[in-house]
């Protein structure tokens, strides 16, 4: 029995062979900032809009991803991806350019460990044998999609968090090196009624356990 | 879950969250309100004096301040300044002409990659578009009120 609960066991356990990330320079201040491979002088990233700046960041962090794994577009399987806009534009748009098949994945905040698990089941099982799962988002694009204009003098909550201008991308492969998958939980939703659309945390990422009675 | 109604168990949780926001600090948030909106008050009573030197009087006198107002809004809208001073200001801030001569203008920039007539005309009053309807509306409740009595 390789499921116990929600959480499902891989067997064969795929792992990260590759993975590459872009960040924003806010992002590179914080401390996943030494991590990131690309990180952007302006949040236009030369293009003309935040959202094709978004795609751009997409598409490089995927390109990225498969070059430092020292593999090429012909070797990947399929691609798991998506993000915060509308009809998840930005990850069709990057998919676009490749030539391999494009699996759309909506799920806020955890778009990318979602890639990552149906991404690992593939490989796993032995249906694909590369599979790139990826992310990206943009500050300035979500807080048009969920928010007020950016030019809007309004003031922020001090509970505000702030939406990530980055992208990332990792090569899940059945290889010999890199971090293993092992398990996947797989999640419910949980609604407990907030609607602050400022505190996307508490609406996002509750915790049965801290609750007090 | 906790083995309470699921009101009790969100309600709780709503109290909970509430309890690990940082605190809004009112004080300091009224009195940056209160000075950028009496300097911006202050600013138009500038403007007006001025305007009624060179001669104007009456409607004429408060419709150009209000332009003058709004034009301003919108320039620093523009130059993106006006954000800066509303995250500072708040409500000093939103509340004057300028304000909402910002709520417009701020989609109009922001929409205007989504083209200039489905982007920026029709997105124009996403903000403002509130302001307007009950505006109008409550001008209409008082007319009605006026012309009665």
């Amino acid at each position: 029995m390789s499921k116990k609960g929600n959480t499902v066991f891989f067997k064969n356990k795929p792992r990260i062979a590759s993975y590459a990330a872009i960040c924003g320079s806010k992002e590179k201040t914080g401390v996943i900032g030494e991590f990131a491979d690309i990180t952007l002088e302006d949040d236009m990233y030369e293009e003309s809009t935040y959202e094709k700046a978004e795609c751009k960041m997409l598409t490089n962090a995927i390109s990225l991803a498969i070059e430092k794994g020292g593999l090429n577009e012909k070797d990947i399987d399929v691609l798991f991806s998506g993000d915060l806009l509308n009809q998840i534009i930005s990850a069709s748009f990057a998919a676009r350019d490749y030539s391999f098949p494009f699996l759309g994945v909506y799920s806020a905040c955890s778009t990318m460990s979602e890639s990552i698990m149906l991404a690992a089941m593939l490989v796993n099982a032995g249906y694909v044998k590369h599979a790139v799962a990826a992310t990206g988002s943009h500050f300035a694009s979500a807080e048009r999609q969920y928010r007020y204009p950016l030019e809007l003098g309004c003031t922020r909550p001090p509970q505000a968090q702030w939406t990530v201008t980055g992208a990332g991308g990792c090569v899940i492969a059945d290889v010999k090196n890199g971090v293993k998958i092992t398990s996947a939980t797989m999640g419910r939703v949980c609604d407990y009624g907030v609607t602050d659309v400022n505190n996307m945390g508490a609406a996002m990422a509750p915790v049965n356990g801290i609750i007090p009675p | 879950m906790t083995g309470k109604s699921k009101e009790n168990f969100n309600s709780n949780y709503l109290n909970y969250i509430k309890t690990q926001d940082p605190p809004t600090q009112h004080f300091k948030n009224c009195a940056a309100a209160f000075g950028v909106g009496g300097l911006i008050c202050c600013i138009g009573q500038f403007i007006r004096f001025m305007l009624e030197y060179a001669g104007l009087t009456g409607d004429e006198l408060a419709g150009a301040t209000s332009i003058i107002l709004i034009f301003l809004g919108c320039f620093l809208t523009g130059l993106g300044v006006y954000d800066r001073i509303g995250r500072y200001a708040g409500a000093g801030s939103i509340v004057p002409i300028t304000g909402f001569a910002n709520s417009v203008t701020s989609p109009a920039i922001e929409f205007k990659t989504e083209g200039w007539i489905y982007g920026m005309a029709a997105k124009m009053f996403t903000v403002a578009g509130a302001i307007i309807v009950f505006g109008v509306f409550s001008g209409v409740l008082v007319g009605l009120v006026y012309f009665f009595i």
